[in-house]
């Protein structure tokens, strides 16, 4: 194992010094190549979560096959212009001098990816990464085997095996992997082992983004409009058990909504579910299933404390064998509970009723930071309120998961919900390093830079740091006193 | 600082009289017992001490910790939760705030001038000029950009939002992250202390600042000038050594900013792992210049000599570590840069005023002990004199050192420049690559293609053709290393951005609902959902009316 893990870096090392993959013509072509992998192979895909975590095809298409394609497709058309240096301003003083900030490929990256969206999470940063010119190891997520599989088989077929590498394996690997020099370690996955990888990182100074969740609020305000409150639920359903079953990083965590505005929550939420998902979810094939046996006993845990049973007003059978759970929707359990205080990761919402929805704000701000908060208003204050002052790594308002798929909003925590982003250039910058280049010539050569030191270089550079231009004139030609 | 039996003497007299009174005490006794030459500014700050009282007393409650045992994690934890209330208020937020605390450094730095040459003489003897040129004249270029730049660089940047979440708006919002942590270098001890500050404040944190306890006037006149001239209740000074560092090292930190050596930048990052808090880490290396024949030898030799020994002596993170030339070059080379030496800095260098000593005797036996080695002192063909009691080493140059030597392996930190030469110019490139990467790389060349391959190939944090050094002090540049170097960057509005959150943000109305989105799942919205995702105007249409085959 450690043999692998050697031997693969050692061949990316010299595939990236050749310089191989700093050409723009090789990155186009190993992203083109992979979107024709992901085209070719969209049935087997289908087929990998459908095993993995019986994701029904659209949720597959919307969530994994299609960011990626998406991505790609951003990626190629913006490429020639993100790799291209930018100038920088420079002062007058220093002039012919020419400065500029190009972008340069890090090295060799280490990729983690997550089991909820097994393609997406991982193919989705390799494609930032191949975008900036590196060469990149993937270590799919063990808990999701059929994907991981897939990947692992895939992508030697279409992608250039000297400098995309796919490595597979549990925690050990892992372990063996971060003992290692990368120039980048970018990963999906929980603050636990988050904080591991960061440990490990700081032996060899490698820089990390870590992609971690936290628990996302929504926070409903009282909508005037009978239909902007069923848009708005729409919304919240699909923004909870839509994408993996609750089973996401960005998905809808709890709800926030005025005591007095709960009932007829709770009642539409009801009957959007039976719309979406049927009376029977688990035959409607509509729902994600929870990822395995850990997970799923995880999951009920979070159920078992009385006090927290007791709050459940709708759904709550649970199907070990099937690994299913219903969506299951919980009034006001004890703050103190473990549901309310680790994130979630499962279909329960828990619905925690405010006297004023203005002090949503000081509930979130108790909690660590989240990865993002969602908020349906109509109220324009109160959207600055939030913006202003809770801290997320996105805000989104009248609306879910959306912040995901714009390509031109970085992606990413902040606080206890990660740091680093990524998504459009922003993934291409996370796998770059910003190189400042300053070009000179040999003339004209300022006297008054060398020592040794008298008052009039004194002067002269005091009004250069000002910008004083006119005080350099009068200076140099002698009407200046030093 | 504990550490010393004078000062706990000190300490315990202090717990006798009263808070405030002991703040001034502290201070002075702080500055005579470190250097007694400056006993005549004791009297200055006397006079001024009345109009520090009040910002003084604040400070007495972390003074009076730190006169127990020395600043422990109790007591930095005690300090974080300050700041923590003080942030969680949404004062440093506002755009006043920010500007006053800016200009706040701006009147310091423009003030205490004289103090702040005075401090710098006794940690480092830098000269006045480099004083006033790279620490104080850069410090405040650097306040007057952000003080100039900050309403645009904290206004929202829109963004485009794509056809699939039509129709919505979105922007990025910089917010700031909150209590930071900036750990700063003894070599440009007030420019590495407050240029990061300049940041942090900029981008509205609240901010603990560590200088470094091997300059330790400069570090106690940050700790006065701070205290004096900024808001204490979300800006403060801890000053200290390894065990104070530790101690703020322990705490949950939004951000931690390091400038120094790489091996306690693990120490920092792993630290920050712990509370997976981002780090920013301002390292150095061997930062190599290249130079070309056929150049104006003369213009190069003394943009050397600048960056090199016009640099603290050497004691720089950008300073050029060694020179790379071809065999035929190479004496030529080495004769301009020794007639020039003289001109700059005369016949006895170990006199002239306009060169920094090394910094303590820690650094002074490092850099003997380089010289000393067995393979590396025959080398010497320029300087090599030093004056052990004032810890004075001439510029020196060397000679085709071994690759192998003390001298190559690790960063030399102070004034002795080794020349490597090699057969053809581009082998200097193989070399350079076959080393960490480092903070910065210099060329001197009229060749462009020569200049295109060292732009493209060689990894560093900033690269100069034709100059060395001066990237630092363009704000339009970002700042930083990469590899062994650090990681991350600052000066101008990438130092905003450093102590920022990007925050997305997603505004949406409740019209345009797109059923597709939504379960039960058929056929029909995945056709709908593979046209968005293809951008296909046609395949949409298709897809919604339900023309299309697939």
């Amino acid at each position: 194992m450690t043999e692998i893990v050697e031997e693969t870096l050692c061949e990316l090392r010299q595939t990236f010094k050749s310089g191989k993959t700093k050409s723009v013509a090789w990155r186009k072509t190993q992203l083109n190549a992979l979107r024709q992998l992901v085209k070719d192979n969209e049935e087997k895909v289908f087929e990998a979560l459908y095993q993995d975590l019986g994701k029904h095809p659209i949720e597959s298409y919307r969530d994994e096959i299609g960011v990626v394609v998406k991505t790609i497709n951003h990626t190629l058309s913006n490429l020639d212009k993100w790799v291209a240096p930018t100038k920088g301003k420079l002062p007058l003083f220093i002039f012919p001098t020419r400065g500029e900030v190009l972008p340069e490929p890090l090295g060799v990256v280490l990729i983690f990816a997550s089991w909820n969206f097994p393609i997406s999470l991982a193919l989705d940063p390799v494609i930032g990464a191949i975008a900036a010119g590196n060469a990149v190891v993937l270590k799919p997520s063990d808990q999701a085997p059929a994907c991981s599989s897939l990947i692992a088989k895939t992508i030697p077929q279409y992608m250039d095996p000297k400098a995309v590498r796919i490595i597979e394996g549990g925690p050990q690997i892992c372990e063996k992997l971060l003992q290692h020099k990368w120039d980048k370690i970018f990963f999906t996955g929980s603050p636990q082992v988050g904080r591991v990888v960061m440990t490990a990182a700081a032996k060899h100074l490698t820089p990390v983004t870590l992609e971690l969740g936290g628990k996302c609020p929504v926070i409903l305000d009282s909508l005037s409009n009978p239909s902007d409150l069923k848009v708005a639920i729409k919304r919240i359903v699909s923004g909870k058990w839509g994408p993996c079953s609750g089973q996401a990083c960005i998905g809808i965590d709890y709800m926030l909504v005025e005591e007095k505005l709960a009932p007829t929550v709770i009642e539409l939420l009801k009957k959007t579910m039976k719309r979406f998902y049927t009376e029977s979810p688990k035959d409607a094939n509509c729902m994600a299933r929870i990822v395995n046996k850990h997970h799923f006993q995880r999951v009920q845990n979070l159920l078992k404390d009385p006090l927290v049973e007791a709050s459940i007003v709708h759904g709550g059978s649970l199907d070990e064998e099937n690994l299913f759970i219903e969506p299951i929707i919980l009034l006001d359990p004890p703050l103190d509970a473990a549901i309310m205080n680790e994130e979630i990761f499962g279909p329960l919402l828990p619905v925690i009723t405010l006297k004023n929805i203005q002090e949503s704000i000081e509930f979130i701000n108790e909690g660590p930071k989240p990865l993002t908060i969602y908020a349906f208003t109509k109220d324009e204050n109160f959207k600055k309120k939030i913006l202003s002052e809770t801290s997320s790594g996105s805000v989104t308002f009248n609306d879910v998961l959306i912040q995901f798929l714009c390509d031109d909003l970085p992606f990413g925590g902040v606080g206890s919900s990660g740091f680093g982003r990524y998504h459009g250039k922003f993934s291409f910058d996370t796998f770059s390093h910003e190189k400042a280049v300053l070009r000179a010539g040999f003339f004209p050569e300022l006297e008054a830079r060398y020592p040794p030191w008298n008052n009039f270089k004194m002067t002269f550079i005091k009004l250069a740091y000002d910008l004083d231009y006119f005080g350099l004139f009068l200076l140099l030609v002698g009407l200046k006193r030093y | 600082m504990s550490h010393s039996p004078h000062l706990s003497v000190t300490f315990s007299v202090f717990l006798l009289s009263s808070q405030v009174r002991f703040s001034h005490l502290e201070v002075d006794i702080r500055r005579t017992y470190i250097n007694r030459r400056i006993q005549l500014q004791v009297t200055t700050i006397h006079t001024k001490s009345r109009r520090l009282l009040l910002p003084l007393h604040r400070f007495s409650s972390v003074l009076a910790m730190a006169a127990k045992v020395g600043f422990d994690g109790e007591d930095a934890g005690a300090l974080v939760t300050e700041l923590r209330a003080s942030f969680a208020s949404s004062k440093t937020r506002s755009y006043e705030w920010r500007v006053s605390q800016l200009n706040g450094l701006l009147k310091l730095a423009t003030y205490h001038e004289a103090e702040i040459v005075d401090a710098l003489n006794s940690d480092l003897s830098k000269p006045e000029f480099e004083t006033l040129i790279y620490e104080i004249g850069m410090l405040k270029s650097s306040c007057k950009l952000a003080i100039k730049q900050l309403k645009s660089w904290m206004k929202p940047e829109k963004a485009k939002t794509s056809i699939t979440t039509f129709p919505s708006s979105a922007e990025i919002v910089s917010e700031p992250l909150g209590v930071v942590l900036i750990i700063s270098a003894w070599n440009y001890p007030f420019l590495l202390s407050l240029d990061p500050v300049v940041g942090a404040i900029a981008a509205g944190n609240a901010v603990v600042l560590k200088p470094s306890e091997l300059a330790p006037a400069t570090s106690s006149l940050l700790a006065k000038l701070l205290g004096e001239y900024m808001d204490s209740s979300s800006v403060r000074v801890v000053e200290g050594a390894v065990a104070e560092t530790s101690a703020l090292l322990e705490q949950k930190w939004d951000k931690i900013c390091y400038t120094g050596n790489g091996r306690v930048g693990r120490i920092v990052m792993a630290s920050a792992a712990k509370h997976l808090t981002p780090v920013l880490l301002e390292l150095g290396g061997k930062s190599p210049v290249v130079v070309d024949s056929g150049i104006n030898l003369q213009v190069a030799s003394r943009r050397i000599i600048a960056g090199k020994w016009g640099c603290n002596n050497g004691q720089a993170c950008i300073s050029p570590d060694y020179i790379l030339t071809t065999k035929d070059f190479a004496s030529k080379l080495v004769d301009a840069l020794k007639s020039e030496l003289e001109n700059f800095y005369g016949k006895n260098p170990l006199q002239s005023k306009d060169l920094s000593r090394i910094v303590n005797s820690n650094h002074y036996a490092r850099l003997t002990k380089l010289l000393d080695e067995d393979k590396v002192s025959g080398k010497v063909i320029h300087g090599g004199e030093r004056d052990t009691s004032n810890l004075r080493i001439a510029p020196t140059i060397l000679l085709d050192v071994p690759q192998d030597s003390l001298i190559m392996q690790e960063e030399i930190f102070g004034p002795l420049l080794p020349i490597i030469t090699v057969d053809k110019i581009e082998d200097s490139f193989d070399l350079i690559t076959s080393g960490t990467k480092p903070l910065a790389a210099y060329l001197f060349t009229n060749n462009q293609k020569l200049k295109d391959h060292f732009v493209r190939n060689i990894s560093a944090g900033g690269l100069v053709i034709n100059d060395t050094t001066i990237h630092l002090a363009v704000p339009s540049l970002p700042f930083g290393g990469v590899g062994e170097s650090g990681m991350g960057a600052y000066h101008g509005k990438f130092s905003f951005e450093a102590f920022s959150h990007k925050k997305a943000v997603v505004y949406r109305g409740f019209s345009g609902d797109a059923s597709v989105r939504y379960p039960p799942y058929t056929k029909g919205k995945l056709r709908l959902l593979k046209a968005l995702v293809g951008g296909s105007l046609l395949g949409i249409i298709r897809a919604l009316f339900g023309w299309s085959k697939a």
